[in-house]
Formats: C-alpha cells, sequence, structure tokens
C-alpha cells in the first residue's frame, strides 16, 4: 500500500479546513481551478469554496498584508506565495506588521496568518526559484517558522498553525518534497514524537533498535530533506556500522528549547549533525548548535561534537550538474560523517 | 473631563475648536516635554493638521468604523477617542499607557484604531480589514490616513489596485502637508495624486482648505457613498505641517513658515466663534491638557 504524498496530506488539509470553517480564507496567485496553483497545493479549492479562495494580482506584499487584515478582522486567512524566493517582496509585511502587532498592541489584538510558501531547489529552477530563505526569518519574534516533511502528516502541521496556534506563521514546504509519498518508519528504527511546547509541532525522533554504543550519534534535520537524512542515516547503518538517530524538527522559530534540551539529554556525548539545504553561514543548524552549547555550558563539563552540513556558499546554478554541486546529498552527508568517527 | 471631547458631523463650532485647541496643546506639550527631558525616543506632531484629524474622523461611525493611520498617527487618535491621558503614559513608556508603553508614539491601537511606524504598510493591512467588513456585511468602513510623503512607497499601489478591482469600502484620505520629512514634494513626487489614484479608478476629489467645516462637508458625502456603493474612494486634502518632522529637524525658511501660519485651521476659526468664547475654549483645553500632564508625570513607570 503506497501511503499519500505530502500534496496530497496538504490539499486534503485545505479542503478539510475550509468546509469546517468559512473563516477560512485562501489567498494568492494563480490559485483558481482548473490550474490550482503553481504546485497544484490549491487543486479543487476554488470550485468547492469559490467565496473562500480569493485569487490576486501579482503582489506579494499587498496579499501577505491583505492576510494580516484579514486576520485581525476575525477570519484565518491562508496566504499562498508561489515561490518561497518570493517572499523577500512581502519581508515587511512579516516583519514589520504581522509580527509586531500582537505585542506591540499589549496583547489586545491576535494575527492568525498563514503564509505558506514552498522553498527549495533539485530542480535545476535556478538562482531566484530554488532557494531556501527560511533562515532569513528565523529569530524574529512574534513570527513562527514551521516546516512540515515526510513523517509527520504536513496537512496536520498546517491545521494546527491555522486553526489553533492564533499566531503568525512562516509554513514553508518544500518543491520537491510535493510529489513524495510520506515514509514509513525503516525496519530496525523506532519513532517517537516529541511534542513542542504547546502540544504542536512534535518533533519525529526515528532511533535504531540496537545502536553501536561506540559509534553512535544524531542528525538533526527539517522539511525537504527528511527523506535524504533517512537515506543516509540507513545507508551509514548498513555500510559503515555508524548509528545515527534521526531528528526531524517541524518548529524552527523560535527555537523549540523543549525538544533540543531533551534531545541534547540524550545524546550529548554523542555526534550532533545538522543538515539543511540552505549554506550553513548564519543558518538553522548554527542557531541550533548555538543552542546546544547554551545547554553544554550549563553542564559545565560537556565538550559537544557537532557538525553542520549544507550547500556550498553558492548561488543557485540552474544547471543540473552545477546545481548538483553546490546542493547536499546522500553521499556528501555520508562522507562528512563517517570522516568524523 | 478626563478624556478631550469628541466630535460628530454636527457638531458645533465651538466643540470643533475645542477638540483642535486640545489636539494642538496635546502636541505642543510633547515638544515642550522633550526639549525638558522628560521623554525619551522620538515623535511626529501633527500641529497644522488638526482639521483633517478632527474633521475626518467626526464624520465616521466609532462604533463599527475602522481607523489605521501612520507616524503621525496623535491627531487621528485623540479624535477617535479623546484618551490624552493614555496617550501620554504610552508616549512616556508608563504601564498605563493604551499600549503599556510597548508601542509607543506611532504604534497605537485602540478598540478599530491602528497605527504604524512603517511608511505605506498600513495600506495592505487596510485591504484585509475592508475585505473582512465586506465578507461579513458589516458595512463598517475603513479610513485610511496616508501623507503625500508616503506614496513613494510600492505596498500603496499594490493595495490600491486590489481596493478598486475588488471594490472595498476604503476612505483613502491623503494628508498633503508638500513635505516628506525634509523632501519638499517637488522633489519627490512626479504627475499628481489624483492621476496615480485614477489610475486606478478610485474616484478622487481635492480640497485646498485647513478650515474644519470644509473638510467634514467633503468628507461626509464620501462616507455615505462608500456605505451605500461598498466602494473605495479618496480625498486630498491640503495640510499644513507647523512644526518639525519629528524634534528638531525643520530647516524651511521663516517666510515660507509666515506663509502657511496664515492657514493655521485654529486661526481659521476666528471669524467665526467671538474672540471672549474662543479665549475661554483655548483656556479650558490649555487646563486640560496641563492638567493632564502633571498627573501622568506622577504615574508609576516601569521599574
Amino acid at each position: 500500500m503506497s501511503n499519500k504524498t505530502y500534496l496530497a496530506s496538504l490539499n486534503e488539509s485545505l479542503h478539510a479546513m475550509m468546509e469546517a470553517d468559512e473563516r477560512v480564507i485562501l489567498i494568492g496567485e494563480d490559485i483558481l481551478d482548473p490550474y490550482g496553483g503553481a504546485f497544484k497545493v490549491s487543486k479543487g479549492l476554488s470550485s468547492r469554496f469559490p467565496s473562500q479562495v480569493l485569487t490576486t494580482p501579482i503582489s506579494e506584499s499587498a496579499i501577505v498584508g491583505l492576510g494580516t487584515g484579514l486576520a485581525m478582522r476575525g477570519f484565518l486567512p491562508i496566504v499562498e506565495i508561489m515561490f518561497g524566493d518570493f517572499i523577500t517582496l512581502a519581508v515587511d509585511q512579516l516583519v514589520n506588521h504581522a509580527a509586531k502587532f500582537r505585542w506591540m498592541y499589549n496583547e489586545k489584538v491576535r494575527v492568525p496568518l498563514v503564509v505558506r510558501t514552498p522553498m527549495g531547489a533539485y530542480r535545476s529552477y535556478g538562482p531566484t526559484h530554488s532557494q531556501s530563505m527560511e533562515k532569513h526569518f528565523l529569530g524574529v519574534p512574534g513570527l513562527w517558522v514551521i516546516s512540515p516533511n515526510l513523517f509527520t502528516e504536513p496537512g496536520e502541521l498546517l491545521k494546527q498553525a491555522v486553526t489553533r496556534l492564533q499566531e503568525p506563521v512562516l509554513f514553508v514546504e518544500h518543491k520537491y518534497a510535493y510529489a513524495q509519498p510520506l515514509l514509513d518508519v525503516p525496519d530496525g528504527m523506532v519513532l517517537e514524537e516529541l511534542a513542542g511546547e504547546k502540544g504542536f509541532f512534535p518533533a519525529s525522533v526515528l532511533r535504531h533498535r540496537n545502536p553501536d554504543p561506540a559509534m553512535r550519534g544524531l542528525l538533526l534535520c527539517y522539511g525537504g530533506l527528511s527523506k535524504m537524512c533517512l537515506e543516509a542515516v540507513l545507508l551509514l547503518r548498513d555500510s559503515e556500522g555508524i548509528s545515527m538517530d534521526l531528528a526531524v524538527i517541524t518548529q524552527l522559530s523560535p527555537t523549540p528549547v523543549v525538544q533540543l534540551q531533551t534531545l541534547f539529554d540524550q545524546y550529548k556525548d554523542t555526534l550532533l549533525v545538522y543538515v539543511e539545504e540552505a549554506s550553513v553561514a548564519a543558518g538553522w543548524g548554527s542557531e541550533m548548535m548555538a543552542s546546544m552549547q547554551d545547554f553544554a555550558l550549563n553542564t559545565r563539563n560537556c565538550q559537544l561534537r557537532q557538525l553542520r552540513i549544507g550547500s556550498e556558499y553558492s548561488v543557485i546554478p540552474s544547471s543540473k550538474q552545477l546545481e548538483g554541486r553546490i546542493l547536499p546529498n546522500v553521499q556528501k552527508i555520508i562522507n562528512q560523517i563517517v570522516a568524523c568517527f | 473631563m478626563s478624556h478631550l471631547p469628541l466630535c460628530h458631523r454636527q457638531s458645533s463650532t465651538e466643540d470643533l475648536y475645542s477638540l483642535m485647541a486640545g489636539i494642538r496643546l496635546f502636541e505642543m506639550s510633547l515638544l515642550d516635554m522633550f526639549g525638558q527631558g522628560l521623554l525619551a525616543g522620538t515623535t511626529h506632531t501633527c500641529l497644522g493638521q488638526e482639521a483633517t484629524a478632527v474633521g475626518v474622523v467626526s464624520c465616521l461611525d466609532r462604533e463599527r468604523d475602522i481607523i489605521l493611520s501612520s507616524h503621525r498617527c496623535h491627531g487621528h487618535f485623540l479624535a477617535y477617542c479623546g484618551q490624552a491621558e493614555e496617550l501620554y503614559l504610552e508616549i512616556m513608556g508608563k504601564p498605563g499607557g493604551v499600549c503599556a508603553g510597548r508601542g509607543g508614539s506611532q504604534h497605537l491601537n485602540v478598540r478599530n484604531f491602528y497605527s504604524n511606524g512603517i511608511q505605506g504598510g498600513i495600506m495592505p493591512i487596510a485591504i484585509g480589514m475592508a475585505k473582512a467588513e465586506k465578507l461579513r456585511q458589516s458595512k463598517a468602513i475603513v479610513t485610511v490616513f496616508l501623507g503625500d510623503g508616503t506614496f513613494g512607497e510600492g505596498a500603496v499601489y499594490e493595495a490600491l489596485n486590489i481596493a478598486s478591482l475588488w471594490q472595498l469600502p476604503i476612505l483613502i484620505i491623503v494628508e498633503n502637508n508638500g513635505n516628506a520629512q525634509s523632501t519638499p514634494t517637488q522633489l519627490q513626487l512626479s504627475g499628481t495624486f489624483q492621476g496615480r489614484l485614477e489610475a486606478f479608478n478610485i474616484p478622487v476629489q481635492e480640497i485646498k482648505t485647513t478650515d474644519v467645516r470644509q473638510v467634514i462637508k467633503a468628507v461626509y458625502p464620501l462616507i455615505d457613498k462608500i456605505r451605500h456603493d461598498g466602494s473605495p474612494q479618496a480625498l486630498v486634502i491640503e495640510a499644513l505641517r507647523l512644526g518639525p518632522h519629528s524634534k528638531g529637524d525643520d530647516h524651511r525658511s521663516k517666510q515660507e513658515m509666515d506663509e502657511i501660519r496664515d492657514k493655521d485651521p485654529l486661526t481659521l476659526m476666528k471669524d467665526l466663534i467671538t474672540p471672549s468664547d474662543q479665549a475661554c475654549i483655548y483656556q479650558q483645553a490649555q487646563e486640560f491638557i496641563d492638567a493632564t500632564r502633571q498627573k501622568v508625570l506622577q504615574e508609576k513607570s516601569y521599574e
């Protein structure tokens, strides 16, 4: 039996939310049927819920602000930004408007706005249609950054963001993951979910049933690279005898401190590896490493072994071959981890 | 009296004058307090623009209509709710401020009033709120105050396009005080406001007056029309900036200032109110502002 795809999970979730609550409004460019959005996440919605689907001009700043205004006046808007790269056009609306209002108006308003967008490369879309720009949005007080993966039902995460969190969220999907089926727990591994702080946005931790105590560690990743990282972990086990457990994080910002503390306590004496698709410079892995180091200082006697893996520090090329050279892949991840043992 | 008196479109000349005087004196007291080192941060006073604030806001239904404003928001705020004490406390960064001192001068919210310190960014928020009201068929109107300098921002045009395309219930008020901070209009604007708004099929009127009664006369029919048709309207109002952009940053010539002072909206009311009434109203407003200022200076600060 094949699992549903990442795309189907998101699409079904949107259908269910819009059916359940007419305050859920989808806003975006080219989202009407029969086109149904550039990546088809909005497929079928405008036919079923015509008054809840608003197709817009190519105006990213205006449509994110539009969502914020709707959110502040009692609706549950979801804004689709066609390519994640275009989110720069709406930075002001996210950072200086949506993220600010609740706090600076002394908690008198809520901004339950979700901005969904696909990031990521591996499709030869070139320098301005392939980036993983979420790192630029980490650490903005008032703004949440959530990224679904292939282990945690993406539609369920989206539902938590839209209907329960009541905060502005940048919801980072991955364009390469859309067509992929959700993953099962592989033989020899056990899945544990680590709950997030408000009961939302769990992390998935896959552990080896019989790890080698001398050759073990934890690989942390998120989003679209979850499948690549699982493949690397299985190959490391089968070919190299290295037992890297895998933690797939969904809450990128604010830093999921409780989940990280749990992982720190369990893995502080092993190798900690952070894999992301963007270059590691000023990135997600850097922030995770720094948080782990903070925990380590509290324990006084902890010498962490930590490694970041990401793209080369480069603009993303269009040429498939050139793109392949700079992006992470299974073999590169394996090689860097093997070199640590 | 703990609030400035609120006005509506049929308020007497005396009441309109009283509210404008209260706003004027509030703003002047802020500059004085900065001078004395009693305030930190910055502020943007609306000295000279009291007629737009009072004239426009007096035409709205405070229960349901929404107001979005900018960095220069004190007049709009006071005309909406009269809460001078809470505004003082906000600007002083004290717990009793309207947003508990978190937002300060430019970042105010009370009920349906919202301001923010980013140029033009409020316009996309305005279309969202207008869409919300339209979806729930509330007949509420969103009024958004933009300055002439704000027309340099791209977000404004994205939002104007959607406001017109979707026929949203928005009243766009352009307060044209001729200065984008220190840059005069002729150095920063090509074409006209009317041309820009009409390009989006948004009906636009312009009034070259700082007389609050003329403002009300121009605004109320637009409100009525938006309430009825649910579609956007724009009004460009001549405004004066009698004070600096923020505190000590005014380099305009004495001659220029003397010329615009003739259009001071408070001076314009002189012929309509007897000198003794006028002096009396002004004195009362002064006493209110002085008393409020004394009170807020005693209020507790954060530790």
